[in-house]
């Protein structure tokens, strides 16, 4: 009896320490951020790997996810005779909803993971401590870049992601099944308001998610354990919290941006 | 604790006074004093375990002593802010004992880092001064390699030319002689001990190697159990009678250091069997 509670509070005072650990890590990892002002050469690179190089895997899913939506909103509005407003409903899913988090989550999976296992590596091999000791900030030359970096990087990619699955779900309605494809575009056009949607739909959605995505991914590398299955396990963390904070986040999101008023 | 200022001699780079150290349980360090002396080349020996390596880190401000003060050339390295650690630390060198190169960068970019980030030299300048360390540690040659291509030898060569890159006043060597062959050993012996007389560096060595480093120390500091056992010149310390000194100088497998980890009686043990 007294053993479970003991590892109860044990467990409830580690969680409390790493999140204390992870809120001053993002508060120095934003303080870190001025910095880039004078070393602005630092971040390209970065958004490279993070960004251009996600690329594939954001377009190819995304055209897939289109696809997807395309057909099954086929198969069902056109017992209802509303085929036509199928350009509504695939672009509408695709802003309000699975561009940012289907985004995010690849994210994590192909840029976040990488981040973990990059910084882990470099705590685990020294370089981080070899850094500290030449009296360089790891905060300002490693971590502050590839965080603002991750924050252009995946709206961006959220963006891509719609727009490539919009021209899939147009690619099976229209090319292959048949639907008109003025009414596929104007009932879209109609459908879908800028501000309303766009806005609080993948523009909002995914600057929160690349915020909560990259410092994730930077903290759980930081944090790792230096050895080689911390590494491992940290990775991980990063892909399932990430993941986690992702779709949790979202439905707070759509209740404040979309919820009933 | 008291904080103690300690006014150390001139000739002392680092003073280390009454320091400790624990991770969690276990004690690292307690009370422990340690002199280095300028231009000498002071080493800190012991088996594995004992915190070698986080002594450095302490003397480093990588790591915070629990109690005690650790003095770089008069500045309390326990009490200084990040600002201010970072300026001291420019004139600090450490060699770790994964020699830390950073692997996306070229040997030349390695060597280069420091003085990119620190300095505003135009690249041509940077490019001699580059060469010229590279030079002074045989590996001018090898500037186009890339940290995975290298040696365990020719990986902490170039890590000390980067630890030379900013000219310091002072070098930490993290285990520099461990996992190499007899050739770069002899190369890394006579590399610690010209650059320190060349440059005029202070250096500490941390090491077990017995036989390298009593070669090219002026002093050395034995510890054990995370106090200072022994001390004293090379020379003084092989005349010692000491029979902790005598066993880890003889690598001997059992005496104050126990062959045994600690246990329950053997016989107890085996009679009562924890299986039954």
């Amino acid at each position: 009896m007294t053993g479970w509670l003991q590892r109860l509070g044990r467990y409830t005072l580690e969680l409390l320490a790493r999140l204390g650990r992870e809120g001053l890590f993002l508060l120095r990892l934003l303080q870190a951020q001025v910095f880039l002002f004078s070393r602005p050469g630092l971040v390209p690179p970065q958004i490279h790997f993070l960004g251009v190089q996600s690329l594939p895997i954001i377009a190819v899913s995304g055209f897939f996810v289109g696809m997807v939506l395309g057909l099954q909103g086929y198969v069902n509005l056109v017992r209802f005779g509303a085929a036509s407003s199928l350009g509504a409903l695939v672009a509408l899913s695709l802003v309000r909803e699975l561009g940012p988090v289907m985004a995010a989550l690849l994210y994590a999976g192909r840029a976040g993971s990488a981040l973990t296992a990059e910084i882990g590596l470099m705590k685990t091999t020294e370089q981080l401590a070899g850094m500290e000791m030449m009296a360089v900030d790891p905060f300002k030359r490693v971590l502050a870049p590839r965080f603002m970096a991750g924050c252009i990087a995946m709206p961006l990619l959220a963006g891509i992601f719609t727009a490539v699955g919009i021209l899939g779900g147009y690619f099976v309605a229209v090319e292959q099944l048949g639907t008109d494809s003025g009414a596929f575009w104007s009932q879209m056009q109609a459908a879908v308001e800028f501000r309303e949607d766009v806005v609080n739909g993948v523009v909002i959605k995914s600057i929160v998610f690349s915020i909560v995505a990259n410092w994730i991914a930077l903290f759980e590398g930081y944090d790792t354990e230096p050895t080689a299955e911390g590494v491992g396990r940290a990775t991980t963390r990063t892909v399932v919290n990430t993941s986690l904070a992702v779709l949790a986040l979202d439905f707070v999101l759509t209740a404040f941006l979309f919820g009933a008023k | 604790m008291q904080s103690l200022r300690v006014l150390a001699p001139a000739d002392l780079l680092v003073t280390v006074r009454g320091l400790s150290f624990s991770r969690g349980e276990r004690v690292i360090f307690e009370q422990v004093d340690i002199d280095i002396r300028r231009g000498k080349i002071t080493a800190i020996m012991g088996p594995s375990g004992t915190g070698k390596t986080t002594l450095l880190n302490l003397i480093g401000g990588l790591l915070q002593p629990a109690a005690g003060s650790i003095e770089v050339d008069g500045e309390r390295v326990d009490e200084l802010g990040l600002t201010e650690i970072y300026r001291l630390r420019k004139r600090m060198g450490m060699l770790f004992q994964s020699s830390a190169l950073f692997t996306d960068l070229s040997v030349f970019e390695n060597v280069a880092f420091p003085l990119r980030e620190h300095t505003a030299l135009p690249e041509s300048i940077i490019h001699t001064l580059v060469l010229m360390k590279l030079e002074a540690v045989g590996l001018r040659g090898a500037r186009d390699l890339f940290p995975s291509e290298l040696s365990g030898g020719m990986a902490r060569r170039v890590a000390l030319a980067r630890a030379i890159a900013l000219d310091p006043m002072m070098i930490m060597y993290d285990e520099p002689f461990a996992g190499q062959d007899p050739i770069s050993m002899g190369v890394l012996v006579k590399l610690i001990r010209t650059l320190n007389d060349a440059l005029g560096l202070t250096s500490i060595v941390v090491s077990h190697d017995i036989k390298e480093t009593a070669s090219i120390a002026d002093y050395i500091y034995l510890i054990s159990n995370g106090r200072v056992v022994e001390q004293g010149t090379p020379a003084a310390l092989d005349r010692s009678t000491s029979p902790w000194v005598e066993q880890f100088v003889h690598g001997l497998p059992d005496g104050p250091v126990p062959f045994h980890y600690p246990a329950p009686p053997y016989e107890a043990e085996l009679l009562t069997g924890s299986a039954l």
